[in-house]
């Protein structure tokens, strides 16, 4: 690795990823910039989930290789990637009944051994996993009991117990209200500012995206369109050639992020323009 | 939170619910163990049986406590332990508690290995029927895996899948019987009921040494079940290697199934009734290997009792007793599941 490029731990160098004879990603390179937070985005079914998936060694890529510290991560032990990686995937089930402090004590797993259970670390790890997560209060009560909010900051929590410098989140959105959405989110802008946890996360929500990744990875078809910051990368091309959809693109006036705002047929304030003129576009 | 001991660098996850659990379900299991050796054709008074049990008796009650009673509870006991920790391990792989060894056909796979065994082999050892049931039922196993199998196994299509192919491996057995002569099928028939008529230490020690492996191995892979409980994609980020890990259970459980179903015969349901009971007394989520092992255990020696007592001096086969309990909660299961849209 060269100086001039920033360090990157995770890397995925020409893979191919497919479902039985279905190629879904063709011939892909990315490097997942250390400490930052990286927004893959896209439409539905353009393989950013598959792509994670096979950055988390849960598909192996049919050809090309993901590398984890300069190691194919294939040839890592499963454990020892649970060491260095966590994955939230898209959906989890537990146990009925199951306590939020046991669940997240699971999340210790990859750290244990037959003589080592359940050490004064584990301990202090999960204890800290639920504070950071504010569901220390939680503690003692089944999940099936929790909101949906509630239950992602448990699945985040474990996440967080398993002490990775990486953590992979498929849609840790999805299911949420707003106010939920923005909480996940400042939960994960949190934990990598304080912490320096690299985050890679799917996103559905391009203006999320925008305000909380700094780094962006557009795809389309199984292809990476566009890779940067989200104020070089995104613009109403862009947007328009990865989702097919018009909009324009103004700064976001508390983030100062861009902010995609969609064309619609109907509704068109007559001032547009002079909204535009205004946002510097 | 959680309970652990620790010791310098040594940890042991205990909880105390599970281990005060788990004592008293030892000391119930003792207690109905001596009540039943206590009773029969010839009573023994309760007294007289721990006496004899710590070597202390007369040379009679020697005979009658050594030699008849304590291996048929011996072997009761371990059998109903290993169908519950077998149950335990399937019901949690399938995250269905409908997916226990008995209703998913495996029970009837080792059945139908015993009954080849018994009718083809003249005078076949008892050894060798064993080894039959257990090659049976690990077939029966890998043909309903194999059948279910699409991109992993989904729990309903075990069910159905196990449920199908249990019906067909009946009645290959059942085929069996009507071939064979009528002394084996006697014996095939009584086998079948799941018996614990006339067990002696032959008996007691290959379940025994099986139980002896099967039950540890049990407990090391439950730590992997616990994981994969909360899907296949967690587990392999928590660092299970999902095709080994399930591989092993799969083996586990269906050793263990075939261990029991070889020693006793397929005693009806105690697979299926153990695991709930367990969890519902330690309050665990999810599979617990040690208080499902003693639940099983209890369940069987006490079915036995009643099925020795129930029509003195008539002996019922305990899988009878085990089918009355079993038959009203598979009912219920049955029609709880439908109405929450499970299968």
């Amino acid at each position: 690795m060269t100086a001039s490029h920033p360090p990157c731990r995770l890397r995925a160098e020409a893979v191919c990823l497919a479902y039985d004879a279905h190629i879904v990603v063709d011939d892909l390179s990315l490097s997942i910039p250390d400490g930052k937070v990286t927004a893959i985005v896209g439409a539905n079914a353009c393989g950013k989930s598959t792509l994670l998936r096979a950055l988390a060694r849960l598909l192996r890529p049919t050809s090309g290789r993901v590398l984890l510290d300069g190691e194919e991560i294939h040839r890592v032990k499963t454990k020892e990637v649970a060491r260095r990686l966590g994955l939230l995937p898209q959906s989890s089930t537990c146990p009925p009944g199951i306590l939020v402090a046991d669940l997240v004590a699971r999340g210790r797993s990859p750290h244990q051994r037959l003589l080592q259970q359940w050490s004064v670390t584990d301990e202090d790890t999960v204890r800290d996993a639920l504070i950071a997560t504010e569901t220390l209060d939680l503690a003692d009560r089944p999940i099936d009991e929790l909101s949906g909010g509630q239950r992602q900051r448990v699945w985040i929590a474990m996440a967080l117990a398993q002490a990775t410098p990486l953590l992979l989140l498929d849609e840790p959105t999805t299911f949420l209200d707003i106010a939920h959405q923005i909480d996940v989110l400042d939960l994960v802008a949190d934990l990598n500012q304080t912490r320096q946890t690299t985050v890679v996360m799917v996103l559905h929500d391009l203006n999320q995206a925008c305000r909380y990744a700094d780094h962006i990875v557009a795809m389309r078809d199984g292809r990476i369109v566009a890779d940067g910051q989200p104020t070089e990368v995104i613009t109403s091309e862009l947007v328009e050639e990865v989702f097919g959809l018009e909009c324009i693109v103004i700064t976001d006036p508390l983030a100062g992020t861009p902010l995609v705002v969609p064309r619609i047929r109907h509704r068109c304030a007559t001032g547009a323009t002079s909204t535009l003129s205004l946002a510097g576009v | 939170m959680i309970g652990a001991l620790r010791w310098r660098g040594i940890s042991v996850r205990l909880e105390r619910r599970m281990v005060i659990a788990s004592l008293l379900l030892a000391s119930l299991l003792v207690v109905v163990g001596c009540w039943s050796i206590s009773v029969g054709d010839f009573p023994i008074r309760i007294t007289e049986v721990v006496r004899t049990l710590i070597g202390r008796g007369t040379s009679s009650s020697e005979f009658i406590v050594g030699t008849l009673r304590l291996p048929r509870v011996l072997t009761g006991a371990m059998v109903g332990a290993a169908f519950g920790v077998s149950g335990a391990i399937f019901q949690s792989l399938a995250r269905n508690p409908l997916g226990s060894p008995d209703v998913i056909g495996f029970t009837f796979g080792s059945a139908l290995g015993a009954v080849l065994v018994i009718v083809a082999v003249e005078g076949a050892s008892s050894v060798a029927v064993s080894a039959g049931a257990v090659a049976g039922g690990l077939l029966t196993a890998l043909v309903v895996f194999l059948c279910a199998w699409r991109r992993g196994v989904q729990a309903h299509r075990l069910v159905l899948v196990g449920i199908g192919v249990g019906y067909a491996v009946a009645a290959l057995t059942n085929y069996l019987l009507t071939q064979a002569n009528i002394s084996d099928a006697q014996r095939a028939s009584v086998w079948l009921t799941g018996s614990l008529n006339g067990r002696s230490w032959e008996h007691v020690r290959p379940v025994g040494a099986g139980l002896f492996v099967l039950l540890p191995l049990a407990m090391w892979m439950g730590r992997s079940l616990r994981l994969l409980e909360l899907g296949d994609d967690t587990a392999a980020a928590l660092g299970v290697r999902l095709g080994r890990a399930r591989f092993g259970i799969v083996v586990v459980g269906v050793g263990l199934a075939a261990l029991a179903t070889a020693s006793a015969g397929p005693v009806a349901f105690v697979a299926l009734m153990a695991p709930p009971i367990a969890r519902r007394i330690v309050h665990a989520p999810g599979i617990t290997i040690v208080p499902t092992a003693l639940v099983g255990a209890l369940l069987t020696v006490s079915a036995d009792l009643m099925a020795r007592r129930m029509l003195a001096p008539l002996e019922l086969p305990v899988g009878i007793f085990t089918a009355v309990l079993g038959a009203p909660y598979l009912l219920w299961l049955l029609t709880r599941e439908t109405r929450m849209g499970a299968l």
